[in-house]
């Protein structure tokens, strides 16, 4: 019997993991995919929010708030790339130059530090590529970027290092309420937890209603994003942003902590809630959005483009309460933007609400907030040579664009919550992410996924169960030459 | 910190014969760093025939035709260091390299050949919208698998563009035992060799579907489909001529680029056309005593060519370590004209024209019956008849240097004869 389950691991799931990892309490986190971060918080904007722009009162202005200043000692304690760039909305005419004085006054209500208004010359000045019919700012200080798998998975992997039980590949399939709390069956097995946080994302309705009378609905929204080359990356130096609408923040341009620069999203809804695909309609609708920002698009620097979906609630904001018909059962729903920003805060709420059920929470003397990670590149010449004397495989480099070595594969694949899969690695070391997309390293990385889980390589897939690469041998035969696979 | 005369980067065709041709013109401490595991490139995966026609008059293999090279590397007791990646060249030419071994080490060099090769465009590049499933790659990462790792990559290949090594892969799935359904090509012809249309489609009945684009990408987990559509003359999809086409591959063939970001970092100015430097008739770029050859200059669509560019640079790299190449003087402009999209080299300094001026150059559209006519200073010196030139195929032109020496002042053009009114 766990105290807690916490259904999906998303970045507020896992946020709320690390966060429970403080306290003496069993807790496992559950997860239907095969990785962390799986969902939405692998397909967003990648954008810690300063908060002007959330309604005054509302549960985002709230946790928007709360959650921003977390950024900088969360990102220290587990390694994870965050930089706060800060952010400017821009106004193309006088109605929107009103609109940037109501978010201005906006920010105070909602205490965000630091909002000022620019007028044309200062844009310019801070941001020579911005479209030169911008007529005036919002800049937030405080604004920043983040990687979010990358702190997700940071976050689960921590709380798994401080005694969080993951289960990755459990899609829950019911619930039962039971004396002492909640029966959950999963795929092959079954669990018991005395409470239940739910943070299923876009499935979170569908979970809660498996134990508990519906009273609130997702809807899923899909926005859709162009990546370019990191020869891009240093168009703008801050998160840029177009004046809101009633379907979002608008187009945004912003760079990546990569280094590349990213442009999106759209906002449509969809009755699909596993819809993941692109559309020509959509890119080319955000890539006109983006180029109303800028002097110009950068021309044939595409280097991907991609989508996720939103989990906006019917409640226009978050849900974040015990179920109105199942006691002991927390949603955290609806976590849509600024729900990156929101999630550390939101985290330490949770907690707050289950340690007045449980009646008090002990703190665990043992929790190590700490979670280092090596990007080999980013080291000094003295430092990469050290770690290559003590393990010559961070000598070899496999990812040629990004400059990963196998130490960091290797090293990625044999943490907790490691990769078990292409797409696995490439999120927490970068292999094919660069401009070949992973065509020259694609093979090594199968080669070493297969090597270090014990796997044949016609195992390794790309992501998710059926999503094989290698079909499987040529009919060639081949002679032991020594080198190669086994005949 | 080591020191050589010549440092080569990259140890496929271009660098090798770059570093041998450098040997034979009398320098000695020359170092081949090659980030593979073996020496060759590109060419050890090319295991198909038609390689070595221009070099040795037969036809080779692409891992025959790197053996010649590699044994006579070794043969001259040329230097190299496999699995080991150049991770910096800088301006004064201070190559940092990094291997398992050894770590980082820095190499302080007379001399840099940037030999580097280029890279395939991947499905962002051309922006095709739809899901993101496995059986997406390239067709070079495909060729890889199954020449090189013996596994397939698929059993339903649709393949799209036109490229040599999409055509050569049509016919090698087919040999695999995969239903090849068709290669689809956004233009009215081929991007690839007209012989690679005729032996790798034509004779294996493969269909190659001309102004088709490919607008979406079916499937959740491994790919189920695409749709194609019909292009206007601009290449834009024409709504409602969209078609399912089931499969469970897409085999991307749809342009290299060349892979100069140790270039750029080493301050060597870029020809926005071909993508890689600019270059003199040393092939040296805008950085002296760094030169480039192959691949990473402009996309060849023979070997045998990166091979003979490549002695170029080589025996000019051993020129400027000797101090025999001149840095002064008259420099004349070579520039593509009408129906021609670039000319390597980009500029020529006639003191240092001692062989034949060779002009490689690619055209912007297919044409026939059309002469290629070399202007100096506005006056034909040149005209060779062409029955017909395609965008596909490489053109060279030689010239007596003899005769530029004499005429060259401003500049050198090359075009297409246009119409007859």
């Amino acid at each position: 019997m766990y105290d807690v389950a916490i259904i999906g691991a998303g970045i507020a799931g896992c946020s709320i993991a690390r966060e429970l990892a403080k306290y003496r309490l069993s807790t496992v986190l559950i997860e239907k995919d095969y990785d962390v971060a799986n969902g939405t918080t692998k397909a967003n904007s990648a954008i810690v929010h300063a908060g002007y722009d959330a309604k005054p009162g509302s549960l985002k202005a709230k946790f928007n708030a709360l959650g921003n200043p977390m950024f900088d000692s969360l990102c220290r304690d587990l390694d994870v790339p965050f930089k706060r760039i800060g952010s400017l909305v821009l106004a193309f005419n006088q109605e929107e130059v009103a609109t940037l004085e109501k978010l201005k006054d906006q920010s105070i209500i909602n205490g965000i530090p630091g909002v000022k208004l620019l007028n044309r010359e200062e844009v310019r000045s801070i941001e020579p590529n911005v479209s030169d019919a911008a007529a005036g700012a919002l800049y937030a200080p405080t604004g920043g970027i983040v990687g979010p798998w990358e702190l997700a998975i940071a976050m689960a992997e921590n709380a798994a290092e401080n005694g969080v039980q993951v289960l990755l590949e459990s899609p829950v399939t019911g619930i039962v309420k039971t004396q002492q709390g909640f029966r959950i069956n999963m795929k092959g097995k079954t669990l018991e937890a005395k409470y239940i946080v739910n943070c299923a994302g876009i499935h979170a309705d569908e979970v809660h209603d498996m134990v508990g009378e519906p009273y609130f609905r997702i809807l899923a929204r899909k926005g859709e994003y162009d990546v370019f080359d990191k020869s891009a990356g240093k168009l703008v130096s801050h998160v840029i942003f177009q004046c809101p609408n009633e379907k979002g923040k608008g187009v945004l341009v912003t760079p990546s902590v990569s280094g590349n620069l990213l442009i999106g999203p759209n906002a449509q809804d969809m009755d699909d809630r596993n819809d993941l695909s692109t559309t020509a309609e959509g890119l080319d609708f955000v890539r006109k959005s983006a180029a109303k920002s800028l002097k110009a698009l950068p021309s044939g620097a595409v280097i991907n483009n991609f989508a996720g979906l939103r989990a906006r609630s019917d409640r226009d904001d978050f849900i974040i309460e015990e179920s109105r018909s199942a006691e002991g059962f927390i949603n955290v729903a609806g976590i849509e933007s600024p729900g990156l920003t929101a999630a550390p805060a939101i985290a330490v709420h949770v907690a707050e609400l289950l340690g007045e059920k449980i009646g008090g929470l002990v703190p665990n003397p043992d929790f190590n907030p700490h979670r280092t990670f090596t990007v080999f590149h980013e080291l000094q010449d003295e430092e990469k040579n050290e770690l290559v004397k003590k393990d010559s495989r961070y000598g070899r480099i496999i990812c040629r664009c990004e400059w990963i070595t196998e130490g960091e594969i290797i090293d990625c694949i044999k943490r907790k919550v490691g990769a078990t899969t292409v797409d696995g690695v490439k999120r927490r070391v970068r292999p094919g992410y660069g401009r070949c997309q992973g065509g020259f390293c694609g093979p090594r990385v199968m080669e070493i996924l297969a090597r270090e889980l014990g796997k044949d390589i016609t195992e390794i897939r790309k992501d998710a169960e059926g999503s094989y690469i290698l079909t499987g041998e040529t009919k060639t035969v081949r002679l032991n030459d020594g080198g190669g696979s086994d005949v | 910190m080591y020191d050589f005369d010549i440092v080569v980067v990259g140890g496929g065709p271009a660098g090798l014969a770059a570093a041998i041709e450098a040997k034979n013109n009398g320098v000695d401490r020359i170092l081949v760093i090659e980030r593979d595991r073996e020496l060759g490139g590109i060419l050890q995966q090319c295991i198909h025939n038609g390689f070595g026609l221009q070099i040795f008059k037969e036809e080779l293999t692409g891992p025959e035709y790197a053996e010649r090279f590699i044994l006579e590397l070794q043969k001259k007791e040329i230097m190299y260091k496999t699995d080991t990646m150049a991770i910096h060249v800088s301006p004064d030419k201070l190559v940092t390299i990094m291997n398992a071994a050894e770590g980082i080490s820095h190499i302080r060099a007379k001399a840099v050949i940037l030999a580097m090769g280029c890279r395939e465009r991947a499905r962002g590049a051309i922006n095709i919208s739809g899901t993101r499933p496995a059986g997406v790659m390239t067709a070079g990462a495909a060729q890889r698998f199954v020449n090189m790792e013996g596994y397939m990559v698929g059993k339903e290949v649709v393949i799209f563009g036109s490229g040599d090594i999409g055509l050569i892969m049509a016919r090698r799935m087919a040999l695999e035992g995969a239903a090849v359904k068709m290669v689809v090509e956004r233009k009215p012809y081929s991007a690839g060799l007209t012989r690679n249309i005729v032996q790798c489609l034509e004779d294996y009945d493969i269909p190659i579907n001309y102004t088709h684009t490919i607008v979406g990408i079916k499937g959740r987990e491994r790919l189920e489909g695409v749709v194609i559509s019909k292009v206007d003359s601009k290449k834009r999809p024409i709504a409602g001529t969209e078609e399912f086409v089931s499969c469970d591959t897409l085999l991307l063939s749809v342009g290299l680029i060349p892979e100069n970001e140790l270039s750029e970092a080493a301050g060597v100015k870029l020809d926005p056309v071909t993508g890689g430097a600019v270059v003199n008739e040393a092939m040296e770029t805008s950085v002296e005593g760094i030169f480039a050859c192959g691949n990473v200059l402009h996309v060849h669509d023979l070997v045998d060519y990166v091979t003979l560019e490549s002695r170029k640079a080589g025996k000019n790299a051993a020129r400027y370590v000797k101090g025999l190449l001149e840095g002064e003087g008259t420099i004349i402009e070579i520039r593509a004209g009408s129906g021609i999209r670039y000319v390597v080299p980009h500029f020529v300094r006639l003191e240092n024209l001692k062989d034949e001026l060779e002009l490689y150059m690619r055209c912007d559209d297919i044409y026939n019956d059309k002469k290629l006519i070399v202007k100096i200073d506005g006056k034909s010196v040149k005209e060779v008849y062409k029955r017909r030139l395609m965008p596909s195929e490489m053109e060279r032109v030689k010239l007596d240097p003899k005769e530029v020496l004499r005429k060259a002042k401003g500049s050198i053009t090359v075009e297409i004869e246009k119409e007859v009114q």
